[in-house]
Formats: structure tokens, C-alpha cells, sequence
């Protein structure tokens, strides 16, 4: 007898074609995110704030409740939304420059704040929409189009680590950082997210997934190299695991 | 049933919100309107609202965004500089067509300005408050029973238009003490109605196939047919222009002011009518859409000039008037700005300077 072993989940909208780069990372994550509301029988009830990006591309493909932030904004209009609606299950999708620049009052104040919802921070090291210009996160020596000759951390300072600087704080109840290089990293980013969402529907407070991901296009590699890079270089400066788990069990 | 009481502008315009049915409000400290989220931060929470302070305008106005965006009455308010940093939210609100309402108690400026009151963003609160070219509803309330019964009306405006509307007031009207009857308080079932009848596009969650994207721009194309959409709106808010005319029917000397200002001048056409000069006064009400007919339609026969009276140095709804009255008579100024008041012997001086040149 047959068995269905696996499907397209319902939370990315059937018959589109992703309009990421190859190689880039942003597609697995949307689709972990619909596969985990699936499973949790929440996707009625997802609400999707979406920061303003590479992530913004994600506003084509998803099947569930969206709206768009200004650049940066996320975590204050999510705010709005889940002090009204504690019902709904949402979410923040935002890259680096957006969360972590522009966005970094609005992300450390809500996270401060302990607001009941979930930021999903895709953390590619660069500024991918607007071309390859450096991010927060770039690592000491990568070339960006706005320092052509390496990020320099006389002139530019360091990457900054958003788990960690989030891990300052008293109320945020679940920090963790992953990535979707290989399948079992896949796999540990759809519990991860799970866990948050999970978290989230039992009014913990505020969670962040931080995915750490590739963005061939702007890094100027194959897709194949950027995968060598993300675990040589990125991974040496973004430790995967987690950070704080206030529900683990000791 | 209405309720006779004396309060603050400022808590007054708090209190009409919450009767209206406004659950959210969000808004970061600056004066002369810190009565409203403090107001707010006791009440919120008797009515079942959420009160949010923010840690900046920035992120006030894209908590209002957000809540707004889910069918709940929400709300904000800030002063001058501040409502600088909500032009982006703003901005945003009009291309998704939000309903939300925000307040503007209006403090001297540009930048810091004083913190003392002027009415110094007129251009900004009727041209543009954000980018891209929209417009919005503004009201402007000239005492505090009025500041009560636009934020009340506010709120309507916003749900009838799903736009969001401006309450454009002063330092004056938000720290001033006057008796005001309070409108009913909307009913839980009311605003569950209100709420069900915005479900259709709300930001909560929706089956498979239901989903709500709402986009303020964005990639994916067609925001020109949308812009246009719009436009076909701004063009029913003939309907919407507000005016009051006050001793207008034989006047020769016509002042023309909105706000705290109107207050004052409608004394000094008092004080004109005295000393033998027919002055009158008109006063929009909503300062957008701008009245221009009250003055197109002008007798200019009869009326010999217009006295432009505002608390802003350069004077900034004269460009509207200009407009209208297209050269027809001369339009003379009597503003202060920075925080500087103007008094009633001022405008009266004013007044009867001009009515000496021209009459
Ligand atoms: C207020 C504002 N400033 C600048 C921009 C232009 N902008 C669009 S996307 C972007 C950077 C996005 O980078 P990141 O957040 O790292 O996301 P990615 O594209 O890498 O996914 C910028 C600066 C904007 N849209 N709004
Ligand atoms: S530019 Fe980078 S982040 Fe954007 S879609 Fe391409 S690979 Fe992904």
C-alpha cells in the first residue's frame, strides 16, 4: 500500500516559484514555517509580519495572513497586532540590516518588553535586496560594495551578535541559532521554530530564531561555496545552539 | 446618555477615544500632550485596552500600524518634533489604507522647537505628512468640547474611509480646563460588530484561501491602480469640507483662522463690530480638505480684505487662502510662532490696520 511520506505544506501557496536566488535559504525557511503552523493547526491563525528585504520576496509565496513593516519596524508592528489579536499566532521575518540596523531599538525594546511573539531573524551577513551593502553582522575582513576593501573593524566595528545582546536582557524566554546548510541543520531549525511557536501559544514572551544563512548573490560565490563559507567563516562568528531556553527541563 | 464635566483638553480627547471605542493606544512621552498616554495608562486597562508606551515615535506610530491593522480602534498622539518621526507610520497607514487616528498637539517649532503651544505643522498635517503624495482628513478642534467630539468623530471618519485621520490641535487646547459633555460610550457589542464588519481585511488569521495580505506597497506591481483608487476617494470628501462662518452675511473685513486662533479672533470680530467695522471670520473646521469655496465665493465687492491669523511664523495656511482667494483682495498676517502666543490686542491691532487701509 502506498504511503504519503511527504507534501508541499499548505502555509507556501501551491503552483508559485520561488523568486529567490539558487542557493539561497530563505525558500527552506518559508517553507519550515508553514510546515510548523501545519503541524501545530494554527495556520488560520498565523499572522506574518514581514520586514522589509530578501525576506519581503516571501509576501509572493505565503498562503497565510501578512502584512508588510517599514524597514526595521517588525517587532513594534507586531506589537500592535498581538496586544490586539493574543489569539493569532505571529511572527517577525526580518534580515540583518533590518533587525539588527535600522530595526535594533525597536527589536531590543519588544524583546525587553517580553511581547508574546515570535521573530524569525535570517542572518545572511549583508544587505542582499539592496545589493550587497555591509550589514551588523558582517563578518572583520568580508568585502561588501560599501567596504570594497573588507569590513575593517577600526572604521567599522564588529559584528554584532543579536542571540547574545538579546541575552542581556531578563524577559525574553527563548533564544536559539540554527541554520539550513545540511538536512540535519533543516531539521534542527524546523524544531526550533516549533519550539517557539509552541512557546508563543503558551504565552511565554518573546522568542528569536536566528537562522544563519548564505546569500550567494552578494557573497559573489556559488551556491555550493557559500555553503564552504557559511560553515568556515560564519559559523566561527555565530556559534549555533542555543542561547537561552527558559522552558528546557535541567 | 451625554455626561456634563470639566477637563483638560488633553484628557478629554483621551477619554472621547476610549468612548468611541478606541482598545489601543501607543505614543511616547514629549509635551504639551503627555496627559493623553497617561490618561490612557489608567484607563486602557478599565475598558479591557492595551496601553502601550513605546520606546520612540517611530515605534508608536508602527504599534498603532499594527494594531489598527487588525479591526481594533486605535490610537496615538505626540507634539510637533515628535509627529516629525511619524511621518514614515503615516506615510505607511495611507498606502494600506489603515483606520487608525492619530493627534498632533501642536508645540513650537521647527526642530525642538518650545514646548509651549503654535501651530507650526499646518503644511505638514494638510500637504504631507509622509511620503508619497497622499492626503488625509484632518480635523481641527477650537475648544475642548470640540477636541471631545473630532476624536470622537475621528474614529468614524477613520472606518468609513479606511484611512487613517488627523486630529491637528494645539498646546493651548490640550493643557486647557473647560466643561465638555462626554459622548455615549460605544458598547462592547458595538465594537464587536465593528470589528466583524473590518474581519474581511483584518491582520488576524484566516483560512486557507481567505488570507488577508495587507500591503502598503511593496513588490508584486499595481500600487498605480491603487493610487488611483485613492484619488477616486479624495474626490467624494467635497462632502467631507467643514467650515464655520461666523458674522459673515454683510462683513468687510474678514478674518480667516483655525484652531486657538479662531477662538481669539472670533473675539476681535466681536470687538470690531464694536467700534463700527463689519468684520466676520471664517474658521475651517476640517483644515483638509481645505474650504476653499468659503472664500471663492467671497463677495469681493463687499469683502476688502482678509486677515490671516495663525501661531505660525511663516505664516503657512495663508498658502491655502492665497490660493482660493486668487488675488481678488489683499490678505494681511498676524502670527506668532515658537511658542509665543498670540494675544487678542495683537490680532485686534492687526485687524484695524487693515481695516484702515482698505476700507
Ligand atoms: C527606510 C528605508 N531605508 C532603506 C530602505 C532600502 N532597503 C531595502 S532592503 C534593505 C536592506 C535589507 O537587508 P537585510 O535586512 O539584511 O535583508 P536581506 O535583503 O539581506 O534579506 C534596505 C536598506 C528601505 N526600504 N526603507
Ligand atoms: S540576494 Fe541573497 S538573500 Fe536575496 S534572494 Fe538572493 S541569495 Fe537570497
Amino acid at each position: 500500500m502506498e504511503k504519503q511520506v511527504y507534501k508541499k505544506t499548505l502555509g507556501v501557496l501551491p503552483n508559485t516559484v520561488s523568486g529567490f536566488c539558487p542557493g539561497c535559504m530563505h525558500s527552506t525557511v518559508h517553507k519550515l514555517i508553514g510546515e510548523v503552523a501545519e503541524d501545530l493547526g494554527y495556520l488560520d491563525k498565523l499572522v506574518r509580519v514581514e520586514g522589509v528585504g530578501c525576506c519581503g520576496l516571501g509576501q509572493l509565496y505565503v498562503s497565510h495572513d501578512s502584512t508588510i513593516a517599514a524597514h526595521g519596524r517588525g517587532c513594534a508592528v507586531a506589537t500592535g497586532i498581538k496586544r490586539c489579536t493574543p489569539e493569532s499566532l505571529v511572527y517577525t521575518y526580518q534580515g540583518d540590516g533590518d533587525l539588527a540596523s535600522i530595526g535594533m531599538a525597536e527589536t531590543i525594546l519588544a524583546a525587553n518588553r517580553g511581547e508574546n511573539f515570535t521573530v524569525i531573524f535570517v542572518n545572511n551577513c549583508i544587505y542582499g535586496m539592496t545589493g550587497g551593502q555591509m550589514a551588523p553582522t558582517t563578518l572583520i575582513g568580508m568585502k561588501s560594495t560599501t567596504t570594497p576593501k573588507g569590513r575593517n573593524p577600526e572604521e567599522h566595528g564588529y559584528p554584532i551578535h543579536m542571540c547574545e545582546v538579546l541575552n542581556q536582557l531578563t524577559a525574553p524566554y527563548y533564544l536559539e541559532r540554527v541554520s539550513c546548510d545540511t538536512p540535519q541543520h533543516v531539521i534542527a531549525t524546523r524544531k526550533a521554530i516549533k519550539k517557539a511557536f509552541q512557546y508563543q501559544l503558551e504565552g511565554k514572551g518573546f522568542s528569536m530564531v536566528e537562522i544563519v544563512t548564505s546569500c550567494p548573490t552578494n557573497w559573489g560565490l556559488t551556491p555550493i561555496a557559500a555553503l564552504d563559507f557559511l560553515r568556515d567563516k560564519m559559523f566561527a562568528e555565530f556559534p549555533l545552539g542555543v542561547i537561552r531556553d527558559k522552558g528546557a527541563v535541567k | 446618555m451625554s455626561e456634563r464635566v470639566f477637563m483638560k483638553g488633553c484628557e478629554a480627547i483621551a477619554e472621547a477615544a476610549t468612548r468611541a471605542g478606541c482598545r489601543f493606544f501607543a505614543g511616547y512621552p514629549i509635551t504639551p500632550q503627555n496627559e493623553i498616554p497617561e490618561y490612557f495608562a489608567r484607563r486602557m486597562p478599565e475598558v479591557g485596552g492595551v496601553f502601550v508606551q513605546g520606546e520612540s515615535e517611530v515605534a508608536s506610530v508602527n504599534m498603532l500600524y499594527g494594531a489598527a491593522s487588525t479591526g481594533t480602534r486605535a490610537m496615538s498622539s505626540s507634539s510637533s518634533c515628535g509627529i516629525s518621526l511619524y511621518s514614515e507610520g503615516v506615510s505607511y497607514m495611507n498606502a494600506a489604507r489603515i483606520p487608525a487616528v492619530y493627534v498632533n498637539v501642536q508645540r513650537g517649532g521647527p526642530g525642538i522647537g518650545a514646548i509651549q503651544p503654535a501651530q507650526q505643522d499646518y503644511l505638514q498635517a494638510t500637504k504631507a505628512s509622509g511620503n508619497g503624495g497622499f492626503r488625509m482628513l484632518v480635523l481641527a478642534p477650537a475648544t475642548v468640547q470640540e477636541c471631545v467630539d473630532m476624536t470622537y468623530r475621528a474614529f468614524d471618519l477613520a472606518a468609513k474611509y479606511q484611512n487613517p485621520v488627523l486630529v491637528l490641535t494645539d498646546g493651548v487646547m490640550g493643557t486647557m480646563m473647560e466643561p465638555v459633555e462626554l459622548p455615549p460610550m460605544k458598547s462592547d457589542e458595538e465594537l464587536a460588530e465593528l470589528k466583524a464588519a473590518y474581519h474581511y481585511r483584518a491582520v488576524v488569521g484566516h483560512p486557507l484561501g481567505e488570507a488577508v495580505f495587507c500591503r502598503p506597497g511593496g513588490i508584486g506591481g499595481g500600487w498605480e491602480e491603487i493610487n488611483k483608487e485613492t484619488v477616486k476617494m479624495y474626490e467624494t470628501w467635497d462632502s467631507e469640507v467643514e467650515y464655520e462662518e461666523f458674522m459673515m452675511d454683510d462683513a468687510e473685513i474678514v478674518l480667516a483662522a483655525y484652531g486657538i486662533s479662531a477662538r481669539i479672533s472670533r473675539y476681535v470680530v466681536k470687538a470690531l463690530r464694536k467700534e463700527g467695522i463689519k468684520a466676520g471670520m471664517i474658521r475651517p473646521i476640517k483644515v483638509s480638505p481645505f474650504p476653499y469655496e468659503a472664500f471663492d465665493k467671497l463677495d469681493f465687492d463687499r469683502v476688502k480684505g482678509i486677515l490671516n491669523v495663525e501661531m505660525s511664523i511663516p505664516a503657512q495656511m495663508k498658502w491655502d487662502i492665497e490660493y482660493a482667494v486668487h488675488g481678488r483682495c489683499p490678505i494681511a498676517e498676524s502670527l506668532r510662532s515658537g511658542g509665543e502666543l498670540l494675544t487678542n490686542d495683537q490680532v485686534l491691532a492687526a485687524a484695524r490696520a487693515l481695516a484702515k487701509e482698505v476700507l
